[in-house]
């Protein structure tokens, strides 16, 4: 039983990484008052790229940095659209999802040939697990042993990543000038604009950063999860953070809660597949699956607290009526 | 005219033409960039999506679902609501639809059959658009984001009912039995003489997709309730005071527009696949929302814009037969730059053509 645990729990750490890591991304960008439903298209472009890269070039760092580049690339349209132009954020976030998803299949399918997914990774193309020290010695340790060297050790860099971008984004959010500026920018960009700072860089840089981490989660997927990019790998994950987010009431540290949350439903249903719980049956697995989603309407709804978004969110600025 | 204003037909026609040329541009250098002919590409997308009938036939019938949900997210704006959940509400519409079908067709003829299939797909629709109304109207809670829920819980629901509960029995398929003749839209080519459409799936269901522009524009400009509709969408403040109920709004325009979104399944499930299956809708929802901004929400540039994506999605299958090189996903592409140029980036041309108008306009001022 315990064993069984420190397994769902052990693949629920790695079912979260990508989803905490697109869910800190929607975080600086909502916070800065740019909605942004292509967190899906960012991370399927990033995976794309990263799963190409690390394929030619044999080095995951590459494939992670082209990845970035990709999705960072992505974030910078939906500014150029939501920012600059100040045109319809879903609209923009829609337009990139679909161009992510089409793209990545067509590319995929010209310079590879394997019917839109990239070549398998080994060895040098893909971030391998890491051992953390002591961990062979401290398995046969009851109950601290298997949680060290189970659930702790053993991930690679990117979840260890994933999970330093919490305190790390807290820090950013909370403690810095950037941080209480975005957050400003997000409530009220007319008196950011007023102090005498641009809302329009400061919003370009929430942007940036959500790309940013958007890469990471996207190269997580396709040259750390698996060894190489499947045609919409993503299957929803980006929507899946958008929910998490929410669920957060963009919060850092809810952020973690609530993608832990989703990555442990995640891991029950792969667990659960086709196994009778007592004295209830068979769960199907669709019930999972719309689980994350059912929860986040039910927080939208205001049952379990209030999730109150970014008062300007979504609200392109405008400087001046002319 | 006041600075900064355009006269009506650069604003309907010529901005929009002009973005739609951006995004045809961009996906001619994304043709070019995977090594074929842009202009050739463009000469077999035509002739495959309107040089015979066959083509014109699977491009209306690509069109009678665009102008569906196109129509459902169109209604939507007018109230400045934005309903991101068609691809859910049709879904669970087929469901609807099909129920009908099944319970109908062995006892009676279509006809029968179809006044219960399209309340089935509009009841079924617009139940699955009540649910975030209700919640944006009394809860507070965002319709975009609340749609986009309810479209994956659709989609599990819909997967559950299709793998363990209405599939045929005996199968391992996700479907529901073939319906028979009593549960079958006739095909166009059925009714008219001659052979004109081929083996295309053109079928009665594009009439009624006229018929709900003709209804949707009567609605929206010549009723009460559409009045109520746009003073709503326009300043929900002022709608207020002039004692409209902002829930009452928003319920039956989201039910009204998830009820549309319903309908696409009478011509893909009754008109077409003749059976209830997985994913069904596969992505004809979200690209209502392309159509929806290319048409500026109004029936007449809806129909237009939902041809231009039925020949988009009819010549792009016969392009990638004839190109293999462009896999069904460059329709993909070509979607999503419509999208962003039509609709996240409609304003990018603006300024420069406002200058340009008034700038040919001041010396007529300083004459007069």
């Amino acid at each position: 039983m315990f064993d069984t645990l420190i397994l769902i729990l052990d693949s629920t750490v790695r079912l979260s990484a990508p989803l905490l890591l697109a869910c800190l991304a929607g975080l600086y960008s909502e916070r800065s008052g740019v909605v942004d439903i292509g967190l899906e298209g960012k991370m399927l472009g990033a995976a794309f790229g990263a799963g190409a890269v690390a394929y030619l070039t044999a080095n995951a760092w590459l494939g992670l940095l082209a990845g970035t580049g990709v999705a960072v690339g992505l974030a910078l349209v939906h500014g150029f659209a939501s920012i600059t132009n100040r045109g319809n954020q879903i609209v923009s976030g829609v337009a990139i999802n679909f161009l992510a998803l089409g793209l990545t299949a067509l590319l995929g399918q010209t310079w590879f040939r394997q019917g839109g997914r990239t070549p398998s990774l080994s060895g040098g193309g893909r971030f391998g697990n890491i051992e953390l020290p002591f961990a062979a010695e401290m398995a046969h340790v009851p109950v601290i042993g298997p949680i060290y060297s189970e659930l702790i050790s053993g991930h690679n860099i990117l979840v260890y990543i994933a999970f330093a971008m919490v305190p790390l984004t807290w820090w950013i959010l909370f403690r810095t000038r950037f941080g209480l500026r975005l957050r400003a920018v997000g409530e009220n960009p007319a008196a950011v604009d007023t102090a005498g700072i641009s809302v329009t860089w400061l919003r370009y840089r929430a942007v940036i950063a959500c790309g940013i981490l958007c890469g990471i989660a996207g190269s997580y997927l396709s040259i750390a999860q698996s060894s190489g990019f499947i045609k919409d790998m993503t299957a929803g994950r980006g929507y899946i953070a958008l929910a998490a987010l929410i669920f957060a009431k963009w919060k850092p540290g809810n952020a973690m809660w609530a993608c832990l949350l989703f990555g442990f439903l995640d891991a029950l249903a792969i667990r659960l597949q086709g196994q009778e719980i007592p004295g209830i049956g068979q769960v199907p697995v669709q019930f999972f699956q719309a689980l994350p989603y059912i929860l986040t309407v039910i927080l939208l709804a205001g049952f379990i607290g209030k999730a109150i978004p970014p008062k300007a969110s979504g609200v392109p600025y405008l400087k001046e009526r002319t | 005219m006041s600075a900064g204003q355009l006269p009506r037909w650069v604003d309907f026609g010529l901005i929009p033409a002009i973005n739609l040329a951006a995004a045809f541009l961009v996906s001619g250098l994304v043709v070019l960039l995977i090594g074929e002919n842009p202009i050739e590409a463009v000469k077999i997308l035509i002739w495959g999506s309107l040089g015979y009938g066959e083509g014109i036939g699977f491009t209306l019938f690509n069109a009678t679902n665009f102008i569906f949900t196109g129509l459902a997210v169109a209604v939507a704006f007018h109230a400045g609501l934005f309903n991101i959940g068609g691809e859910g509400q049709a879904y669970v519409g087929g469901l609807g639809v099909a129920l009908a079908c099944l319970a109908l067709d062995h006892y009676v003829p279509w006809w029968v059959t179809l006044p219960f299939a399209v309340l089935g797909g509009a009841v079924f629709g617009a139940a699955w658009a009540f649910i975030p109304a209700w919640l944006q109207a009394k809860r507070g809670s965002h319709v975009v984001i609340t749609t986009i829920m309810f479209n994956f819980i659709g989609a599990a629901l819909m997967g559950y009912l299709l793998v363990d509960v209405i599939s045929k029995p005996g199968s391992m398929q996700p479907e529901t039995r073939t319906f028979e003749e009593g549960g079958r839209l006739p095909l166009l080519d059925s009714l008219l003489p001659g052979d004109f459409f081929g083996t295309s799936q053109v079928n009665l269901a594009l009439i009624l997709a006229l018929l709900a522009c003709v209804f949707v524009w009567v609605l929206i400009w010549r009723t009460r309730l559409g009045y109520e509709i746009r003073t709503f969408g326009a300043n929900p403040t002022a709608a207020v005071y002039a004692g409209i109920s902002p829930v009452r709004i928003i319920i039956i325009t989201m039910m009204i527009s998830g009820g549309l979104a319903g309908l696409m399944a009478i011509n893909e499930i009754m008109g077409a696949q003749n059976r209830l299956l997985l994913e069904f809708v596969s992505g004809y929802g979200f690209v209502g929302i392309a159509v929806a901004l290319m048409g500026r929400a109004h029936p007449v540039g809806i129909v237009l814009s939902a041809i231009l994506f039925g020949m988009l999605y009819q010549g792009g299958a016969e392009l990638s037969f004839e190109m293999p090189a462009i896999t069904r996903d460059m329709i993909v592409v070509i979607q999503g730059l419509v999208i962003l140029f039509a609709g996240a980036l409609e304003y990018m041309f603006r300024p420069a053509l406002v200058q340009m108008f008034s700038f040919a306009r001041t010396p007529a001022t300083q004459a007069g």
